[in-house]
């Protein structure tokens, strides 16, 4: 039932075909924080559609599939919730047109792969590969965040329009370089280009319909429809055409070599998967007419087969229980229908005609041989990874549904139709886009046009004469043939060099290198967080001294020196040597009765200092606070252990230093606030106002119980709340006494 | 006068952060209730001295104001008073009970018994 929502969108986007040349077909702007230029702004043009289209159309397809297939499964609800949060998330980033819009539909659609991949979380392994691809697209992400925000300084705008339309300020700046490195780090690890390519197989661990839809047809295209994006803005620009080059071929390569030796289905596919994606990135790279029509009709074969397949696979283990290839065999005898779609997609992925995937890989040999730069080492790795695929369909036909006849522990069956239905259609279109290839033409066009504007989409053929490409063609599935006729050998070999050269273990890698870090995270938390709370404080009180110090203006001495003796300040003076006694007692004290009796004696000090200086109200309160406060410390200390000294000398002096440094600052500043100022003071309104306004003599009072009477209702609520406290902190002592 | 008042402001921050990095749970207690003594001179000095002149206002004069002290430290000194009473009483009982459950007053102790 959940296909209809695609299956119609499929239709409105079919329908915005004829209309999208123009460039108006549809056009959303959502303006969120528009000081900084950014909002949700979506435009369908071209490419747009042209990934559109693949989404929604296999999509729709996929949740057919998906209904029956996981009946088996728990909680299916949770997985069809993630399956469509994907598919908006894929949507809204192939239609998005600005790059901030474009960067949070990416990563949608990186944490949907993540709980797909890790559907069956009850298992390790899925677990394992879950995170894995997360952290692989998610450091990826943030690189593309970095750098499409440095490729959108120059403009002002995130807009597509502003770079693609004049790429010359992004060129020209300094973050030219960075820039593109960050974008092609995010783009090589979405579509699992090497060396970030090891996630994909890792990602075999979802259940088919995900690694048919998600990790073949369409998440794993993002980085490909990202660089098809920005190529107008880079096309001449040397670091992007090698890198792209050098990258794609080699994982051309490398996925191809993996596939050749694996013994899973999905295994075998999802290293093929890799080795396609490389092959577009390597055509986009190429930057000729040719190679980005066949980049886009090679990205539109390899969503069919691989797609097909992929749910093949799931069909076959589903049947019989296993998708090792060595279990299977002679299954054509029980599924004739699986067995003809299968093989039709196995042509398509091999290249041989009619199938669409034929004209994919004529139009691959041809931007191959017309390629600029290193055409023919470009052209001998693209051929040697085609004999491969052909070898590895080859194998899987044969291994699967012929060979020799294995004991199944289940009889196997045909599948059901709905299981059947999705790559039916899948391989029907690619049989007849194989033989009437120019059907696609009106919507490859506007696409072709995205990328490389000022071109002209090549002319789609089946039958191009007998040339050298056809030539080529033909060599490669020759090879492919002759490497299956010693496959037994060619396999042997393989796995033993990629067991001893080539044993490259990134994914294991990956997880060693996780646990470094969390090594040294964990040390780093344990250094800083030391768990002693005196050595916070100390931390704490030197960097706001040191702050202090550094926002104080130039200090200048000039200040009231003179200490008069007569008067007040007599008064004054016994107060201060009263406080200085009090806290040196404090200090120095022995007994914790002594050291609370100098702490009251160091208040009253305060509090004669307040009444000699016209704080009659602060007098006040001070002697009530005062004396309470060492009344309840006296309650409090009596329950306590005798007074000792638990630090040594050595961390008395630093402590010692560290107190005196911080008093040196604090008194700085003191004096620093006792200049003359000429700021108008806020407490003018409140002088002016106190009688006229709030017929109240006693200013201070005032203040506390009109003018702030809310700050003093606050007060008052922190005390009740101190004290309910309190007495509950008592209380619970009770409780468990009378417990005991 | 301000020499003095700013060594007495100097001197008690200096003596509470010294109790405050002590080890023993008390002497915490005791930095707490100096740290606001010396918070609440500070504040007191910052509306600059005036000797023998309360901010009361007189329904008729308003020229005498002008050299009254400022009332608004004033003001937030008193609730600074209030709420650091309302601190101290509470910690006060708190290492109370803080002692009648972990049988110490180090904070050291403490540490090492939340690692273990």
């Amino acid at each position: 039932m959940l296909g209809v929502v695609p299956a119609s969108l499929f239709f409105v986007f079919l329908s915005k075909i004829p209309v999208v040349g123009r460039g108006d077909a549809f056009k959303e702007v959502y303006p969120w924080l528009s000081e900084l230029g950014i909002g949700l702004s979506f435009n369908l043009d071209g490419l747009s559609l042209f990934f559109a289209l693949l989404v929604t159309g296999v999509g729709a397809l996929i949740m057919i599939y998906a209904g029956y297939y996981m009946r088996s499964y728990q909680k299916t609800n949770r997985f069809f919730g993630y399956l469509v949060f994907f598919m908006a998330g894929m949507l809204g980033l192939v239609t998005a047109s600005d790059w901030i819009t474009l960067f949070m539909f990416w990563e949608f659609t990186s944490i949907s792969s993540f709980m797909l991949i890790g559907f069956k979380h009850e298992k390790t392994a899925a677990r394992e590969a879950a995170l894995q691809a997360l952290l692989i697209t998610g450091v990826g992400g943030l690189a593309l965040l970095a750098g499409l925000i440095m490729m959108s300084l120059p403009y002002h705008s995130f807009s597509f329009e502003a770079v693609i339309s004049d790429p010359q300020p992004f060129l020209q700046s300094s973050l030219f370089v960075p820039a593109t490195i960050l974008i092609m780090i995010g783009a090589f690890t979405k579509s699992a280009i090497f060396p970030f390519h090891f996630w994909l197989p890792g990602a075999m661990q979802a259940p088919s319909p995900v690694s048919a839809f998600l990790h073949s047809a369409t998440m794993v295209k993002a980085g490909i429809y990202l660089l098809a994006r920005l190529h107008p803005v880079m096309e001449s620009q040397e670091l992007w055409i090698y890198t792209l080059s050098v990258f794609g071929v080699v994982t051309m390569f490398v996925g191809a070599w993996f596939a050749l030796a694996q013994q899973d289905l999905k295994k075998i596919l999802a290293y093929t998967t890799v080795s396609a994606l490389g092959t577009m990135v390597l055509l986009i790279g190429t930057s000729t007419a040719y190679s980005v029509t066949a980049a886009l009709v090679f990205l539109l074969v390899h969503a069919f087969y691989k797609a097909t397949l992929f749910m093949m696979a799931g069909n076959i283990e589903k049947i019989t229980g296993t998708r090792d290839m060595n279990q299977l065999g002679q299954l054509n005898r029980y599924m004739p229908v699986a067995t003809v779609i299968s093989l039709l997609a196995l042509l398509s992925m091999s290249g041989i005609p009619p199938m669409i995937g034929f004209i994919g890989k004529e139009l691959m040999y041809e931007a191959k041989l017309n390629a600029p730069a290193a055409g023919n080492f470009i052209l001998l790795t693209g051929f040697l990874a085609n004999a491969f695929t052909v070898f590895v369909s080859l194998r899987f036909a044969y291994g699967v549904f012929w060979g020799e006849k294995q004991g199944f522990k289940k009889q196997p069956h045909e599948p059901d139709v709905s299981l059947l239905a999705g790559p039916a259609v899948l391989v029907f279109i690619s049989l007849l886009l194989g033989i009437f290839p120019n059907q696609i033409a009106g919507l490859l066009g506007p696409a072709f046009q995205s990328i490389l504007p000022g071109e002209t989409l090549i002319k789609l053929k089946l039958w191009h004469g007998f040339n050298e490409i056809l030539l080529l063609s033909f060599l490669t599935v020759l090879l492919g043939v002759v490497m299956f006729f010693c496959r037994k050998a060619i396999i042997r070999i393989v796995s033993y060099l990629n067991g001893n050269y080539f044993n490259l273990k990134l994914s294991q890698r990956f997880f060693a290198g996780i646990d470094v870090f969390l090594n040294l995270t964990k040390r780093k938390t344990a250094v800083v967080q030391h768990g002693y709370h005196r050595f916070y404080l100390m931390t704490i009180f030197i960097a706001a001294a040191l702050l202090l110090i550094l926002t104080m203006p130039a200090i200048d001495f000039q200040f009231d020196f003179d200490l008069k003796f007569n008067g007040l300040a007599f008064f004054a003076m016994l107060a201060a040597i009263m406080i200085i006694a009090g806290s040196i007692a404090v200090v120095v004290a022995q007994s914790r009765l002594v050291a609370l009796i100098a702490t009251g004696f160091v208040g009253i000090g305060i509090t004669i200092v307040f009444v000699l200086y016209s704080g009659v109200d602060l007098a006040i309160t001070m002697v009530m606070v005062e004396t309470l406060t060492v009344v309840l410390g006296a309650m409090v200390v009596y329950h306590l252990p005798k007074y000792l000294n638990y630090s040594g000398v050595g961390s008395r002096i630093r402590d010692g230093f560290v107190a005196v440094f911080f008093g040196f600052v604090m008194g700085f500043l003191a004096l620093q606030t006792s200049k003359p100022t000429t700021i108008t003071k806020i407490s003018d309104y409140f002088v002016e106002n106190s009688y006229t306004k709030a017929f109240g003599e006693n200013i201070v009072n005032v203040i506390l119980v009109d003018f702030r009477a809310l700050d003093t209702l606050g007060e008052i609520v922190v005390l009740a709340l101190a004290a309910i406290g309190i007495v509950s902190l008592l209380k619970l002592n009770a409780q468990k006494k009378s417990s005991r | 006068m301000s020499l003095l008042m700013a060594i007495l402001i100097g001197f008690l921050y200096a003596v509470s952060i010294y109790l405050l990095l002590r080890r023993s749970i008390v002497k915490l207690v005791i930095g707490i209730l100096f740290l606001s003594y010396a918070t609440n001179l500070m504040l007191f000095f910052t509306g600059g001295l005036t000797e023998t002149s309360p901010a009361f206002a007189e329904p008729i004069s308003t020229s005498e104001l002008a050299t009254a002290s400022d009332p608004l430290p004033q003001a937030l000194i008193l609730t600074a008073l209030v709420i650091g009473f309302g601190v101290a009483a509470f910690s006060m009982v708190l290492i109370y009970r803080f002692y009648k459950e972990s049988g110490t007053v180090d904070l050291d102790e403490l540490s090492e018994i939340e690692k273990s």
